[in-house]
């Protein structure tokens, strides 16, 4: 067991904070202002090589692993959540396509998504299937050698801005897990358009739409993996997501106990600085505490899926558990801070915000205590 | 072309030093270090006269403990090409750095030596003065724009009030004054790069230099805490404090 940074990981951590301190932290609320982040931010994130980190080195990846790329996202998500979940949801047709895809794919687009040449999506989720996500409606009919998609999808992160997307489609409806397919789609295939800017609580700068696609043609050698595959390739990718949500979700708690700690120490009241009473310094206390098990845990994860080992229950654990933590550390740095912590003027009210929807994306918490349960349930039953 | 940048290890001038409670030093416990933030400036414009000239390799050198390596792997990750670690842990004063820099210089033969204007971490500033009267090389302090036209060295220096330009011809030594150029972050390619890149490691001896410090820190305090600010009823009483109190009008 090692719980020390390489010299890699450690001058990476360093790198990654001064780029975001300099490119990131001070536009980051003219961003959530303008509900949108600059593209550019993520083509200098992709110069810097901070796209690709657990890619091959011959798709322009760095061939290092999630260990490197959280340490990444955390440092992001504690200036910004929405860039954050844009790298990360760049991250899965990337997953996807280096996974599943065949070599003329991984050629054709791993190389621009590493460098944001193009950005990447992620479409799963329907009006009517969530987390039902073996129902969707979203119909590819195969007609010789292409595919006729109809259907909608909704709540998709980075929507109308990214350029390419993991699309999942039923191709039959025979009730089994196999009637889904993952199919590359591009932004400008006829056929395809996308809703309103969804108007959220936070994630401001990251853009969320519907997608709308009427008989968009779709050619065979779109199809990632095998026609059949798509839902165990959406469960994997969503596996190595929670990873990624854990590390945001850590990002944006470790943020929201700084500036709450800072604030403590500084205000004063009756006479002395306000971390001076229990009520203050308790709750720091808890904060710290949580989130270092939190990132702990989604350390162990990503080890883990480094190493080559199963992680399901691990990322699952650590995206239930680092998500739950974020709510509770940005909900009580708001209390930490009183009536300043309420105020726009400070970003804690914001970090409350994004530690929200982290509970919600990449399966709800309660679908992730579904992961974790089943897990256990077929540890057990081997020794029963 | 070969161009010699030193840089130090100091701590991190963004955090707050605490000195030992006996005075001796500071607390380096939990403490960050950092490059010299002015050697990084002078690490850019190595780099950047690299990439305008091509052929040009960039030697970084650093005297100071075994930690002094992550300093070194970090201007080896900007884009410099190979390191010297100068092994000496403990304090040196500016004659034995000079001194020591004198022998990596003749061993070394660069065309130019670029380094921060100072440390900021004793803020002497004085080593690379005297290693180029040592060396008996011209020097362009605090330069603010550096231009090399063949063997020519063209530089823009900040003085009080004012800039002044000055000409030499190579080799030479150049220092960084904090608005010579805006120090690149580390690409993660350029980190992996730099794992690989050759470190040597010597020892002041192994250069034939006996370190005598000619200066020794005797103590060190804080600087004592700033008094309240008294406030005055009105403007006239405000002249009157200025002119009779703190005499400055």
């Amino acid at each position: 067991m090692d719980f020390m940074y390489n010299e890699v990981q450690e001058m990476l951590k360093d790198s990654i904070k001064r780029f975001v301190e300099k490119e990131v932290s001070p536009h980051v609320d003219e961003w959530e202002e303008r509900m949108e982040f600059p593209i550019e931010v993520m083509k200098k994130l992709g110069e810097n090589g901070f796209l690709g980190i657990p890619y091959p080195e011959e798709y322009n990846g760095q061939g290092l692993g999630y260990q490197e790329y959280i340490i990444v996202l955390e440092e992001i998500a504690r200036a910004s959540a929405s860039l954050a979940i844009a790298v990360a949801v760049n991250g899965l047709p990337q997953l996807i396509i280096d996974k599943f895809g065949n070599e003329e794919q991984k050629r054709k687009y791993l190389p621009k998504l590493s460098t944001a040449e193009i950005t990447g999506g992620f479409a799963l989720t329907e009006p009517d299937y969530g987390s039902d996500a073996k129902s969707i409606k979203t119909f590819a009919e195969r007609r010789g050698d292409r595919y006729i998609i109809n259907g909608t999808k909704r709540f998709i992160s980075q929507a109308g801005v990214a350029d390419l997307y993991i699309l999942l489609a039923r191709t039959q409806n025979t009730g089994s897990s196999h009637d889904i397919t993952a199919f590359i789609i591009t932004k400008d295939m006829k056929g395809i358009t996308f809703g309103k800017k969804e108007r959220k609580m936070g994630l401001n700068a990251t853009a969320t739409r519907e997608i709308y696609l009427e008989d968009v043609d779709v050619p065979v050698e779109n199809v990632v993996g095998k026609e059949g595959y798509g839902f165990k390739i959406a469960m994997m990718a969503l596996d190595s997501g929670r990873i990624t949500i854990a590390a945001t979700a850590i990002g944006i708690a470790e943020a929201a106990k700084d500036c709450a700690l800072r604030y403590a120490v500084t205000r004063r009241q009756f006479g002395k600085p306000i971390v001076e009473f229990q009520g203050v310094s308790f709750p720091l206390a808890d904060m710290e505490t949580k989130i270092n098990a939190a990132r702990l845990l989604t350390q162990r994860a990503a080890f883990l899926r480094d190493r080559g080992l199963p992680y399901s229950k691990e990322a699952a654990m650590a995206k239930l558990f680092a998500t739950d933590i974020a709510m509770e550390v940005t909900t009580n740095a708001v209390q930490v801070m009183g009536g300043n912590g309420y105020m726009k003027d400070y970003p804690v009210e914001r970090y409350m915000r994004e530690a929200k929807v982290m509970q919600i994306v990449e399966g709800t918490n309660q679908i992730q205590k579904l992961v974790i349960s089943r897990h256990m349930v077929r540890e057990i039953s081997r020794t029963l | 072309m070969k161009i010699l940048v030193p840089v130090k290890r100091v701590p991190d001038p963004d955090v707050k030093i605490k000195l030992k409670k006996d005075g001796s030093g500071i607390d380096t416990e939990g403490l960050k270090f950092v490059i010299n933030p002015f050697d990084e400036i002078a690490v850019e414009e190595a780099i950047r006269i690299k990439e305008r000239l091509g052929d040009v390799e960039i030697v970084v050198v650093s005297i100071g403990g075994e930690e002094s390596t992550e300093q070194l792997r970090t201007a080896m990750a900007m884009g410099a090409d190979r390191a010297i670690l100068v092994v000496h842990p403990d304090y040196i004063d500016p004659p034995n750095v000079a001194a020591i820099l004198a022998k990596v210089v003749e061993k070394e033969q660069p065309d130019l030596i670029i380094a921060g204007k100072q440390a900021v971490d004793d803020d002497l500033g004085q080593a690379m003065q005297m290693l180029a009267e040592m060396l008996d090389y011209p020097q362009a302090t605090f330069a603010s724009k550096v231009e090399i036209d063949g063997t020519k060295v063209t530089v823009v220096r900040e003085v009080d009030g004012g800039l002044t330009t000055v000409e030499f011809e190579m080799p030479g030594i150049i220092t960084a004054e904090l608005r010579l150029n805006e120090p690149r972050y580390a690409s993660l390619p350029g980190i992996m790069k730099a794992k690989r890149k050759p470190l040597d490691k010597m020892t002041p001896a192994d250069l034939g230099v006996e370190v005598s410090p000619k200066l020794t820190v005797k103590a060190m305090s804080e600087p004592p805490a700033r008094k309240a600010g008294k406030i005055v009823e009105s403007v006239d009483e405000l002249v009157k404090l200025l002119h009779e109190e703190a005499k400055v009008i």
